[in-house]
């Protein structure tokens, strides 16, 4: 009994455990407070602007570079001390371009590089599969500075993949992708999360963490400003309402006193009208019910929920 | 579609399947880099049959004895010092060491198939070069397991040497200075000329080089027959170790 109790504690254990992670290069770049934690079998996506600080914090959990302060803990391992026992569980697509560093022998064929990384696995996909899924049968001979941009990421996710990792660290892995292959990618990410697999991605890309992501942490300036489901982070009463336009100054007590409980109205600015926080098909009947009882015309009546968007840009404005 | 069980698996192959695999790539890289093999191949052979069939510098006759054993160690300094010196530089400019990092391959795994690819193409190299020798009228004398250790020694230090520059300088810089110090002690290394004609300190000088010990201490196997001075082999042991200690000291893999 104990020894299941114990199996069933590790299975739920996060698979990625990040608490206040610093990183200096200088007074402003680095990070100086990330905490996460990434479960396996779902995706968790580090949101933020170029130079956020998100690759240090995905390179520090790989193993690639020291932390200032604070643990992270990949697998209950520690990613630098324990680097060479973890190692053979990660899967890691670093960032493309940038530096120039890709990574990959410039004069190597995809098919060799490829079978190179399957040889260090124990149990690696098959190769042929892995170019049939990603598209890159026709480039298989191809050398790795001769294949285009979203070529030489297609080959990148398979060699990050091709080991069949625990853990899955894909540093902004649909940059430069047409959308084809955006949504092969995210097919893949889809297989992998129900496989089980831990997956920590990068991105910038508000549409991709929403579409894609269980848990979104969105870093800002070296620190973490929210995180949750993208429906968590959306469903903030402010943003979210019904506003309409009509002549300014109308008797909005009469109008609060027609609508569900809890819902309120204020005129924004002068002839701009917003009824919230929650909007339903009675909160609009009773709107317009009552604009036409008051003779006056609801004009460009909306309902909105707020977006990853939004809030994203409501968090990050402050740094701008 | 294809499916894939992406399931995760069991972690690292054994160790010397990814070892193997790692040299193949090592050796096929090595192999097919035009400039890589003009350094390691055609050079040397080009500098073989020039230095023994053209009248340039004023050697001991037969030419092509004098001219073997200082190709030789060119041979084993352009593979194991230049070559990897630049190819290793630029894997790491290109953050190839570092991605490698992140598999289950170790650094002495890296490290072991680096050298075994090396020791592959220099047994490549000095083939040829005998057998092309032999073709002019070479005729070696001496103790064959002198040779290997000289060879091998050599390897050792050029090897560190080449290591420490990749590791620590930029790319560039260690494709200009590794050009540099090929060219140099290809002067003064007794390869084109015995260092009995330079001055005596000239001459202490370049017997403390280790392509100039090298040449040396074969010289005196292959044309005399008898054994390495100690001097050279404690030269090349010298430059093999502080070159080993520097480069794991001030080796950076990114």
């Amino acid at each position: 009994m104990l020894l299941r109790g114990r199996a069933e504690t590790c299975r739920v254990a996060a698979a990625v455990e990040v608490n206040g992670l610093v990183r200096r290069y200088s007074p402003t770049a680095g990070i100086s407070d990330v905490s996460f934690t990434a479960p396996a079998g779902a995706v968790t996506a580090l949101l933020g602007r170029n130079g956020a600080g998100k690759t240090t914090t995905v390179e520090i959990c790989c193993g690639l570079r020291r932390a200032d302060s604070g643990q992270a803990r990949v697998l209950g391992l520690d990613p630098a001390r324990d680097h060479r026992k973890l190692a053979p569980r990660l899967g890691v697509m670093p960032q493309a371009g940038g530096s120039g560093a890709s990574g990959v022998y410039p004069s190597a064929r995809v098919e060799e590089v490829l079978a190179l990384y399957a040889a260090m696995y124990a149990d690696p996909l098959p190769v042929e599969d892995l170019l049939e899924r990603l598209d890159l049968r026709r480039v298989r001979r191809t050398t790795w500075r001769r294949l285009s941009g979203g070529e030489q990421q297609r080959v990148s996710l398979a060699l990050a993949l091709v080991g069949r990792p625990a853990v899955a660290f894909l540093d902004e892995p649909s940059a430069g992708l047409d959308v084809h292959a955006r949504h092969t990618t995210w097919e893949l990410v889809r297989e992998l999360r129900s496989a089980g697999v831990a997956i920590i991605l990068t991105t910038h890309d508000l549409a991709e963490a929403a579409v894609l992501a269980d848990a979104v942490v969105i870093i800002d300036a070296g620190r973490v400003v929210a995180s949750g489901s993208p429906a968590d982070l959306t469903r903030d009463a402010s943003a979210r309402g019904l506003r309409f336009e009509a002549p300014p100054g109308l008797p909005l007590g009469d109008l609060e006193a027609v609508l569900p409980d809890g819902a309120s109205a204020q005129e924004v600015r002068p002839g701009h009208y917003a009824v919230g926080p929650r909007v339903d098909p009675d909160t609009v009947a009773a709107v317009t019910a009552w604009c036409a009882k008051q003779g006056v015309l609801a004009d460009n009546l909306t309902t909105s929920s707020r977006s990853l968007e939004d809030v994203f840009l409501a968090l990050t404005a402050e740094s701008s | 579609m294809t499916t894939l069980d992406l399931a995760p698996g069991r972690g690292a192959a054994p160790r010397r399947r990814a070892y193997a695999a790692q040299t193949r790539m090592e050796l096929r890289l090595l192999l097919r880099n035009g400039e890589q093999l003009l350094l390691t191949m055609i050079i040397p052979i080009a500098l073989l049959v020039l230095f023994a069939k053209a009248p340039i510098a004023d050697v001991p006759k037969p030419r092509i004895d004098f001219v073997m054993p200082g190709i030789l160690g060119l041979a084993v300094m352009s593979t194991a010092f230049t070559g990897q010196a630049i190819g290793t530089g630029f894997e790491r400019r290109y953050g190839v060491l570092r991605r490698l990092s992140t598999t289950p391959l170790s650094r002495a795994g890296l490290l072991a198939a680096k050298t075994s690819a090396v020791v592959l193409v220099e047994t490549l190299q000095v083939g040829i070069l005998c057998a092309i020798g032999a073709a002019l009228g070479w005729s070696p004398h001496g103790n064959a397991g002198d040779v290997v250790g000289v060879l091998l020694l050599g390897t050792a230090c050029f090897s560190a040497l080449g290591l420490l520059m990749a590791g620590s300088l930029r790319a560039e810089a260690t494709l200009a200075g590794a050009n540099l110090l090929y060219l140099a002690q290809l002067g003064v290394g007794g390869v084109a000329f015995p260092l009995s004609d330079l001055s005596p300190s000239q001459r202490h000088l370049a017997e403390l080089l280790p392509l100039g010990a090298m040449s040396e201490g074969l010289r005196h196997v292959l044309n005399r027959g008898i054994g390495v001075p100690l001097h050279d082999w404690v030269t090349i042991a010298v430059w093999a170790v502080a070159g080993a200690v520097a480069a794991s000291r001030w080796f950076r893999w990114d």
